[in-house]
């Protein structure tokens, strides 16, 4: 596996050297830790992303910070406290790839759900929900930016 | 029965109204003798944001799968389980979760297939707890650990394999799954290749019963008469008909297994857990596709 942006890598890492039993709270922390919406956002719902991947409602939002090259990305989600797995993930994701410029985002591995030590406590339909926001977190910077790849 | 039942007026319609408690009682019997309350979760973290006091959490993936076989349990892993959770062979086993309580009602079926005699499930389950203010806390209770005997898992009364499904065809099915699902809509949008099934449609022969449709608005069973209409003046069952229910992994399903069993007081109902994420990959079983049932062999 390539490189991971600093703070992704953190998180990974963070994740594999906890005890099993303890990752779930990590997770958990996430959730807590996920920003709440912005009033842009907050009151027009109608601009955020559905992740239909994701078996819990979660909506998001990305952003370039300026329209100069490969711009910082901002990244936006909104997610039930009912849900705090997938809270835990849109938490994951803000922590480790906002603020990270466009060719770094789009350079995320996909795979990423698999690295973070969570396959044995974490159902795999979960998993790939968080695929999804990946996924959809890429396909928005790439229309934003304008590039093909 | 070694905690009373509920004699909420509206249980007493259901053929087994003791399989369920209400709010009000579990609020009162919180921290009986003989009583373990269990959380049981699609989301998996749910438990430790906050749950009902003195309730132990199971989760489906982690503790009642084995971990190499896609199978559930054997007699020891569940008599070892049980042990740890504080759970004896006499104790009263209140199921409650999230989403109407599919997890709660299959945790509740995976405890019948060893036979665990005494089993209810929360009428509203974990929403409606909240949603009437009572209190939950992040407390993890710490059991005494208890005797529990190795009870042999028996999976011919109220469980289906493929091959028992291959038999039945021609014979009263439900499936439970959303109507996208049903048609086979679903798994041909291209943004769904998480279903993880390689084809869509449906079991021939099935008629489409969506789950949700024996709750109501709050999580709550609907009422036995509003329950029959559904199940037999609609679809035609009986409570003799030998039934088989399933949805993409059998969670669902077990939601309305509970429904036929104890509310509508059918003889015999078997889940098929493999459901549509084994049939729907299944070389050469037959695949009804659209809104009408279609008939096997056809």
């Amino acid at each position: 596996m390539s490189e991971l942006p600093s703070a992704l890598q953190g998180i990974v890492d963070d994740f594999a050297e906890m005890p099993s039993d303890q990752r779930l709270m990590l997770l958990l922390e996430f959730s807590d830790g996920l920003p709440d919406l912005p009033a842009t956002y907050a009151d027009h719902p109608e601009l955020l992303e559905a992740v239909p991947e994701c078996q819990s409602p979660i909506f998001l939002a990305v952003e370039l910070a300026d329209s100069g090259i490969d711009p910082p990305v901002r990244l936006y989600f909104s997610a039930p406290a009912e849900a705090p797995t997938t809270r835990g993930f849109a938490g994951i994701l803000y922590e480790g790839l906002n603020g990270l410029r466009v060719s770094e985002v789009l350079a995320i591995p996909d795979d990423l759900p698999n690295c973070l030590s969570l396959t044995d406590q974490v159902s795999p339909l979960r998993l790939r929900g968080l695929a999804g926001m990946l996924g959809r977190i890429k396909g928005q910077t790439r229309r934003l930016a304008g590039t093909n790849t | 029965m070694s905690v009373g039942v509920d004699r909420t007026e509206k249980f007493a319609e259901y053929a087994v109204g003791e399989m369920l408690v209400s709010t009000d009682w579990l609020a009162e019997h919180l921290g009986s003798d003989g009583l373990v309350v269990v959380e049981s979760d699609e989301d998996v973290l749910l438990y430790e944001t906050g749950h009902i006091p003195g309730a132990m959490k199971i989760d489906w993936h982690t503790e009642l799968n084995d971990a190499i076989t896609r199978d559930y349990l054997d007699g020891a892993g569940f008599a070892a389980l049980m042990g740890a959770k504080g759970i004896s062979r006499e104790t009263t086993v209140v199921f409650y979760g999230d989403k109407s309580n599919w997890w709660a009602s299959y945790a509740l079926w995976v405890f019948r297939l060893f036979g665990h005699p005494d089993v209810r499930l929360l009428d509203g389950g974990r929403s409606l707890w909240q949603a009437e203010g009572r209190e939950l806390t992040k407390e993890r209770p710490a059991p005494t650990r208890a005797r529990y005997p190795v009870a042999e898992r028996d999976d011919m009364a109220i469980r289906a394999f493929k091959d028992d499904v291959l038999g039945h065809l021609g014979k009263p099915m439900i499936d439970v799954r959303s109507v996208l699902e049903y048609t086979g809509e679903r798994t041909h949008m291209p943004d769904y290749p998480e279903e993880g099934a390689l084809r869509g449609g449906h079991i021939p022969g099935a008629q489409s019963v969506p789950w949700a449709r024996a709750a109501n608005e709050d999580g709550t069973f609907k009422s036995r008469a509003e329950l029959a209409e559904i199940y037999q003046d609609e679809k035609g069952l009986t409570t003799d008909d030998d039934v088989i229910a399933y949805c993409r992994i059998g969670e669902r399903s077990s939601h309305s297994w509970f429904v036929l069993t104890y509310l509508l007081g059918f003889d015999k109902v078997r889940n098929y857990d493999g459901s549509w994420t084994e049939w729907g990959n299944a070389v050469r079983v037959p695949i009804a596709k659209g809104e009408d049932p279609g008939t096997a062999g056809a």
